[in-house]
């Protein structure tokens, strides 16, 4: 039951083969018996979950059930579930739990789905190989001595090692994609405010986006129609009609104009790695798609721009875990400043602390224009490379990831090569755009990642190729269990 | 040597908006600590900020009425600090680009005079909530109820030249922002609260002198002696070849001094940096011409339509129409008993002197417009003297009904009737034989004098009820009579 895709489950619930109960208990046990090995759930939320189920099984026997009624996914613990404890993966949130539901979990509570717990990840979402976590790094389910990715290592192996069909997760710079490269799962970043953030515990407020990963485009596309809403909670939500992204997924890609940037085949890509996605890229061709070359002459300089301003958006977010109101506080602090400084000191981790001091560094006084204002220029540089490209070519493709996964604590000495692992994904974050990761193939058999960047709220094209090229692959169905 | 003061203001004004700057939370004062703060307003995580439309609406509206640029594209920042009573560890406010620009007003001074003072801006930003030292043993407590809370900062340009300069730019202020109903401006509750940036220098030079800014001086009279004080402070260490450190002074109201707090030059570093949460806002011209026709009456306008309208001087004008309350009331009495001056001077006479004496505002005056009204009717109609008005205008204020029922229950009524005038004054004049041939005999110039003696001895008998312009007239007739 556990191989079953999202699509398999809306159609077995519905013909009764199994219930949501049974597959919940199902699923549930498997977690118990398994994730052992794997680390990628924080906390596993049994009883919620049955409760859910049982609910959903009786929506679907008055045949009222909405599409996803009755499927289990996870939560990254980063968004904030009512009742649940929201860690962050932190010890500074180790005790904090919500009073309300993030929108997206709202909107997928709303859907019938049920939530089977909190999935593991790096602290605050700062990292790409998910050893930052406070509980422990998560390990790839092809592999565990290799990491999953990161920040959302948890839910790309939950779903990679069979545990839940899909499951929620966030990226920043590239921390839904980049795990599901190496996890051999289909993960996409929507449009930035196609997700409400409200709920989502801020990392980088103008680059945090939410969105699904699943086993396959057609998950995905499920998941993201429910989640995807405008939020009068949340300022920056784009006011979009619902949008059910499964509609277009069998339309042809026959004359789509794939755009294929040199600077992502340069130096530093795994030679494998690119021959892989040159095969993917040549079987889109195959389905009638167009390949052209471009440039997006202002790569480089997008991982530099990214850790200035998501270090200075985090240097802020996270003032407000100060042990006054909520979260870790220091035992017997002496006054103000004693509490201030070892609560913060005790409850973030090394990487967090890194992060708050490169992003206060470059806001301050003196430097901030240094800084500062010399990313948000880079910024919009490389946000007009791609609208550029965007004027010739309809998506544009190319490695998600330099090479495959790495082994556990390869890079954790190394922060800048820990960074380059990005050094794809980060230009989309910048820019605003859409960016998807689908599975295209194995090196020494590690999976490696297909990314698929879309114009502005182009998801349902994006999805509409990666179901088309799955139709037609099977690499996606390539199992690390 | 010399001196001249040199102050710039910076007035923090609560908006009297339903809810907060950026939650759905109110704003009411004085509700239990902590009991009005939402998950926004106590920065839970993953919760967004959401800007409070009536806000921006009050916050041009004021830009309007200073006759200000309005920022047609205005974002908001953050603050970066670490203290308690900021749950997110940072304000939102306005820098770089605030909602009103620079603008002028115009304030008043004692003998007519005029001045324009200009506005350097005036942005949007959030309250924070407050610490509470005392209450708790060796703790401290917070209250989040005003965190969030909409306040306008409008900071002047260095324009005031003197502590009552600076009074009447804050009064101004006060009467501009309740005019428009966009703030209560109660001091006392801190809706509307005051720093002021002293320096001095000496007279007829350009350079500004190093400042402090003075702080905890929530009233007008604080306000006023502080500047005096501090100034006076300044000039003295100038004056024995010392120098000013630039820091934030506090004022303390019992010792009539002003003393360091912090020095600004280990001031933080406020980071500040566009909120990645908040969109900029951007107004079309079409909104604030909208807005600028939804202006009440400003009291600069008001003050004119009351000189040309009513006949009232230049000073009854400004005074009578400092607050909007103060201007209604006015109008209400004058369409009643169509007396403006003498409304003018109750008003600005013997209420304002009770209100003071109460410590109330004239919203809960224990005399009401109808009631004064009614009062100065019985003055024109002479049915009393001013100076028993005053007996029956304590009258009213306590309690004892309108005009009309204290004159009758009382007795107080003017003896107006001619004979009855003749008749006292043919009972002194029989009663002060002495007097009366002092009078006879007594140079012309000196007579009018002498005559108080008289008039004073009606009146006493009278009980001051006798019309004092008839006794006069009578006085003059008799005594004349006898010459």
């Amino acid at each position: 039951m556990h191989q079953l895709t999202i699509a398999e489950i809306i159609r077995g619930l519905r013909s009764k083969e199994f219930s949501s109960t049974e597959l919940t208990r199902h699923l549930l046990g498997r977690i118990q018996q398994l994730d052992g090995s794997y680390n990628s759930f924080i906390s596993i939320t049994e009883e919620k979950a049955l409760a859910q189920a049982k609910a959903a099984d009786q929506r679907l026997a008055d045949g009222d059930a909405p599409v996803l009624c009755g499927v289990p996914i996870a939560h990254k613990d980063i968004i904030c579930t009512s009742g649940v404890r929201t860690s962050c993966a932190s010890k500074m949130l180790d005790n904090f739990i919500p009073p309300y539901d993030a929108t997206l979990v709202e909107n997928l509570n709303t859907a019938g789905t049920v939530t089977l717990g909190k999935t593991n990840m790096d602290e605050f979402a700062m990292g790409s190989s998910n050893e930052s976590s406070y509980y422990g790094p998560v390990k790839n389910p092809w592999d565990t001595g290799y990491v999953p990715g990161g920040s959302s290592g948890g839910s790309a192996a939950a779903v990679a090692a069979l545990l839940v069909p899909g499951a929620t997760a966030t990226d920043t710079g590239g921390s839904i994609r980049q795990p599901a490269a190496l996890t051999n799962t289909t993960g996409l970043k929507p449009t930035y405010g196609r997700v409400s953030r409200f709920g989502v515990v801020a990392y980088a407020s103008s680059l945090d986006q939410a969105g699904p990963i699943a086993r396959n485009a057609e998950d995905a596309a499920h998941l993201l129609s429910a989640m995807a809403s405008h939020d009068p909670k949340d300022s920056t939500s784009l006011d979009h009609p619902h949008t059910d992204f499964t509609a277009g997924l069998d339309n042809s890609v026959a004359g789509l104009k794939i755009g294929v940037p040199k600077e992502y085949f340069g130096e530093g890509l795994n030679p494998e790695t690119a021959s892989r996605v040159q095969d993917a890229l040549k079987e889109l061709e195959k389905l009638g798609a167009q390949l052209v070359d471009i440039s997006l002459p202002h790569t480089e300089l997008a991982i530099p721009a990214y850790y200035v301003i998501a270090p200075a958006e985090a240097s802020a977010n996270l003032s407000r875990f100060d042990g006054v109101r909520y979260g870790h506080r220091c035992e017997d602090p002496s006054d103000l400043r004693d509490l201030y400084m070892r609560s913060r000191g005790e409850g973030f981790g090394e990487e967090v602390q890194r992060r708050i001091l490169v992003g206060t560094y470059a806001l301050s006084a003196g430097y901030y224009d240094a800084y500062y204002n010399k990313a948000q220029q880079a910024r919009r540089l490389v946000k007009q490379d791609f609208v550029q490209a965007f004027d010739k070519v309809d998506v544009i493709m190319g490695p998600t990831t330099p090479s495959p996964a790495f082994k556990l604590g390869a890079k954790s000495a190394n922060p800048i090569a820990m960074y380059l692992e990005d050094i794809y994904t980060i230009a989309t974050n910048l820019a605003g755009l859409p960016g998807m990761s689908i599975p295209c193939g194995l090196v020494n058999n590690m999976p490696v990642g297909l990314q698929i960047t879309g114009n502005y709220l182009d998801e349902a094209r994006m999805l509409n190729i990666a179901h088309q090229y799955q139709q037609v692959t099977d690499w996606h169905k390539a199992s690390a269990v | 040597m010399e001196w001249e003061i040199v102050i710039g203001l910076e007035i923090h004004v609560q908006l009297s908006t339903q809810s907060k700057l950026f939650s759905g939370a109110s704003t009411r004062f004085g509700a239990e600590p902590n009991t009005q703060a939402c998950a926004v307003d106590l920065a839970m995580p993953g919760t967004l900020p959401v800007p409070n439309e009536e806000a921006f609406r009050y916050a041009v509206m004021f830009g309007l009425a200073m006759n200000a640029e309005i920022g047609k594209r205005s974002i908001f920042e953050r603050k970066n600090y670490f203290y308690p009573d900021l749950p997110k560890g940072y304000q939102t406010t306005q820098l770089e680009q605030p909602i009103v620009g620079p603008g002028e007003v115009e304030i008043h001074l004692e003998g007519g005079s005029h001045k324009k003072i200009r506005l350097h801006h005036a942005h949007l930003e959030e309250d924070a909530g407050k610490s509470l030292h005392e209450d708790f043993q060796s703790m401290s407590g917070i209250d989040l109820n005003r965190a969030g809370t909409p306040l306008i900062e409008i900071v002047s340009e260095p324009d005031m030249r003197s502590a009552v300069e600076a009074v009447a730019f804050l009064k101004k202020i006060h009467s501009i922002v309740t005019y428009l109903g966009i703030s209560d401006g109660d001091m006392s509750q801190g809706s509307l609260r005051c720093d002021a940036n002293v320096s001095v220098r000496v007279k007829g030079t350009d350079k500004l002198g190093t400042r402090t800014e003075l702080k905890n001086i929530n009233s007008f009279r604080f306000v006023e002696r502080a500047i005096k004080v501090e100034a006076e402070r300044q000039i003295d260490i100038l004056e024995n070849g010392g120098s000013i450190t630039q820091e934030t002074r506090l004022y303390d109201a019992d010792k009539n001094e002003t003393r360091s707090m912090r020095s600004k030059e280990v001031a933080n570093d406020y980071r500040y940096f566009p909120c990645p949460d908040l969109l900029p806002v951007s107004l079309t011209d079409d909104y604030i011409e909208q807005l600028r026709g939804t202006l009440p009456e400003l009291p600069d306008t008001k003050a004119l339509r009351f000189q040309s309208e009513y006949q009232l001087s230049v000073y009854d004008a400004d005074q009578v129409t400092q607050e909007r309350a103060s201007a209604d009331f006015f109008e209400a009495v004058c369409k009643s008993c169509g007396e403006p001056k003498l409304t003018a001077n109750w008003i600005n006479g013997e209420l304002a002197a009770l209100l003071n004496r109460q410590g109330i505002t004239i919203h809960q005056s224990p005399v009401s417009a109808e009631q004064l009204a009614g009062l100065i009717s019985r003055i024109k109609d002479n049915t009393i003297s001013s100076k028993t008005a005053k007996q029956v205008f304590e009258a009213i204020a306590d309690g004892a009904g309108n005009a009309d029922e204290v004159i009758e229950k009382r007795g107080l009524k003017q003896v107006s009737d001619t004979s009855a005038i003749e008749k006292m004054v043919d009972d002194v004049i029989a009663a002060s034989p002495t007097q009366v041939e002092n009078y006879r005999k007594a140079d012309e110039s000196k007579r009018p004098k002498m005559m108080g003696y008289f008039v004073g001895q009606i009146m006493k008998s009278s009980k001051g009820q006798a019309n004092p312009q008839m006794i006069n007239n009578m006085l003059r007739k008799k005594l004349g009579e006898l010459l």
